[in-house]
């Protein structure tokens, strides 16, 4: 038995979401006394794999040969077979866009019950008991895993990182001896560039329809900047096109849980805190003092953001600068 | 070509959520049903082509696993501009159920394109179009943001972290997808909600299908605590707070 931990990197490196996952599986393989096997798909350094092991894996699995893009079906084809040769019985992914895109193929394929967007470790082995957010955070629901083999894909910043410590750990090069022929073909990649991802942001600076304009974002940006954040918005304001597409948060934007939720102008509508509720810190700045987003704030500030937001961007300066 | 949009039809998203029997089923009393909003925009997005390419779109069908009350939502897909609907008569039990369902319905169908949403608001699964992928043994690409076709090609751009990529492949395909797909969901016309009444809807038998999970009870959020509100004099002492208090920054 295993535990199997799908750790994906970008561009050769992992994120701290997969050093979440491994702290993640790491107190599930104690409970259970299992061990942690981590599986990386993709070229990564020998070097760059080990760092794995500091954070639980005791074993890590490298299958280089597989298409550089992702491709649902042939990634499936690899990790199955992985989960076969480890013979391993609770499979966990991270609840973002490879890990929605993968997990339910998994689940599909082995028939195996899946657990999406999990906030904590199983609170009962024998049953298998996983707790989940469902509508939209605005509820939890605990859901009972039938089958022999599990699959978790943990939501993001559900877990504690774990302190790196030095361990062994192997290195296994594996050839799943799978057919890698994309029936997909990649035509063109688009990446963002010089700006810190939403979904690796500790701290988030978002503005909504209270902004008046996009003119007027250089006031988060500098705050942003400060705070060495990540920009985010309401729904409206990618829609209107003002900020792009990527920053969009909410029920049908992306779903985030930063340290620090900075929210500007925002009414704090039920869709929109659907994706920011998890985080662990809401500061509101808002004109009107009845506005809802104030309920789910722990700080606020009632006010004209043109002016507050000044004011902030000098209060931080001068703490950052202490 | 053929498109299948699946929907699943879920309590409107302002909903205020409750349980019932001791928390272990949702409360409906009351409950406003809305097509899933990542499904509204797929059926929108394959009206508009259908629209905007005469011939390229023969049929649109949209199928949905649930109760008979689910056909006022499935009339609503009718009215945006499907063509038929197929309702396998279950209560949707997990994912994989309705994934098997779908795929005992749809197997014979020979759809060149499945739609499905990549979350639903209810028990935000993000699973049934994985899953229908895997059971029909098709090629799916996940987080899809703008689709076209044209013979038995689709072309997709797919959200990745940090970017997106544009993506070709042959048909039968399945896309699993998000938001931009379309912007806003079509609001039917009229003529479309007289002309729904009278489009076929197919009720069908379940399937004999497992299940892999079952929801155990379900649980409320703690109360936040009250919000420590300050006017725009006390900015300095709200980010002292940050600072001192919550650690923040
Ligand atoms: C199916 C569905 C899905 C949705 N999904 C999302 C989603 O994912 N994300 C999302 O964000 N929304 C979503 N929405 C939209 C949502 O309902 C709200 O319309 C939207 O969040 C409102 O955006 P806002 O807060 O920026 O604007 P508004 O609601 O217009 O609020 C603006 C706020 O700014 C304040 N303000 C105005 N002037 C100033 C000033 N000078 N200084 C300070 N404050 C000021 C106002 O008091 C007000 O509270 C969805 C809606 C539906 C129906």
């Amino acid at each position: 038995m295993a535990i199997l931990v799908y750790t994906e990197n970008r561009e050769g490196k992992f994120k701290k979401a997969t050093f979440e996952l491994l702290s993640y599986a790491q107190e599930i393989a104690q409970k259970t006394n299992t061990s942690v096997v981590a599986l990386s798909i993709g070229n990564v350094e020998d070097e760059t794999l080990k760092t794995l092991g500091q954070y639980g894996a005791k074993k890590i699995i490298s299958v280089k040969n597989a298409p550089e893009f992702l491709d649902n079906k042939i990634y499936t084809d690899i990790i199955t077979s992985v989960i076969e040769k480890e013979a391993a019985n609770i499979v966990i992914m991270a609840h973002n866009l490879s890990g929605k895109a993968l997990a339910p193929r998994i689940s599909a394929r082995l028939k195996a019950g899946l657990v999406s967007a999990a906030v904590s470790t199983p609170s009962s082995y024998d049953p298998f008991v996983v707790k989940k957010a469902v509508f939209t955070g605005k509820a939890f629901a605990h859901i009972k895993v039938n089958t022999a083999l599990k699959v978790i894909t943990l939501a993001q910043n559900s877990f504690g990182i774990n302190d790196p410590q030095d361990q062994d750990v192997s290195i296994e090069t594996f050839d799943a001896g799978v057919d890698t022929n994309s029936k997909t073909k990649l035509i063109d990649t688009h990446k963002i560039t010089g700006k810190l991802l939403l979904t690796d942001a500790e701290v988030v600076v978002s503005g909504g329809r209270g902004m008046k304009s996009a003119d007027n974002w250089h006031l988060l940006e500098e705050l942003a900047d400060v705070l060495g954040a990540g920009l985010a918005c309401s729904r409206p304001i990618s829609d209107e096109g003002w900020r792009p597409h990527d920053e969009h948060v909410g029920q049908t934007g992306k779903i985030i849980a930063p340290t620090l939720y900075i929210a500007c102008g925002i009414s704090g509508a039920i869709q929109h805190v659907g994706g920011i509720s998890a985080s662990k810190c809401i500061v509101a700045i808002n004109k009107d003092p009845d506005a809802p987003i104030f309920e789910v704030a722990d700080y606020g500030i009632v006010g004209d953001f043109q002016n507050v937001l000044p004011q902030l961007l000098e209060a931080v300066k001068n703490i950052k600068n202490s | 070509m053929k498109i299948l949009v699946c929907i699943s039809d879920v309590p409107d998203t302002t909903t205020k959520v409750k349980f019932k029997d001791d928390n272990t089923a949702f409360e409906t009393a009351g409950v406003q049903w809305v097509i899933n909003p990542w499904d509204e925009l797929s059926l929108t997005r394959a009206v508009e082509m259908k629209e905007k390419t005469p011939g390229l779109i023969d049929n649109i069908t949209v199928v949905t696993v649930g109760p008979k009350e689910s056909e006022a939502t499935i009339r609503k897909a009718l009215a945006i501009g499907a063509d038929n609907a197929i309702r396998v008569d279950a209560l949707p039990k997990d994912a994989f159920y309705v994934a098997s369902q779908i795929a005992e319905a749809v197997k014979n169908e020979n759809f060149d394109i499945i739609l499905t949403g990549i979350d639903s608001a209810d028990y935000n699964g993000s699973a049934v179009g994985g899953m229908l992928a895997e059971m029909l043994d098709l090629t799916s690409v996940s987080s899809v943001s703008s689709l076209n076709a044209e013979n038995s090609k689709v072309t997709v751009t797919r959200e990745i972290e940090g970017g997106t990529e544009t993506i070709e492949a042959a048909t039968p395909f399945l896309a699993i997808v998000q938001k931009g797909i379309a912007i806003e969901p079509k609001i039917p016309a009229m003529r479309g909600i007289m002309m729904a009444r009278t489009k076929p809807l197919k009720v069908v038998e379940p399937a004999d299908s497992e299940t892999l999970t079952h929801i155990e009870k379900f649980e409320m959020p703690q109360a936040k605590g009250a919000c420590k509100k300050f006017d725009a004099e006390g900015v300095d002492e709200l980010v002292n707070l940050l600072h001192n208090e919550a650690k923040m920054i």
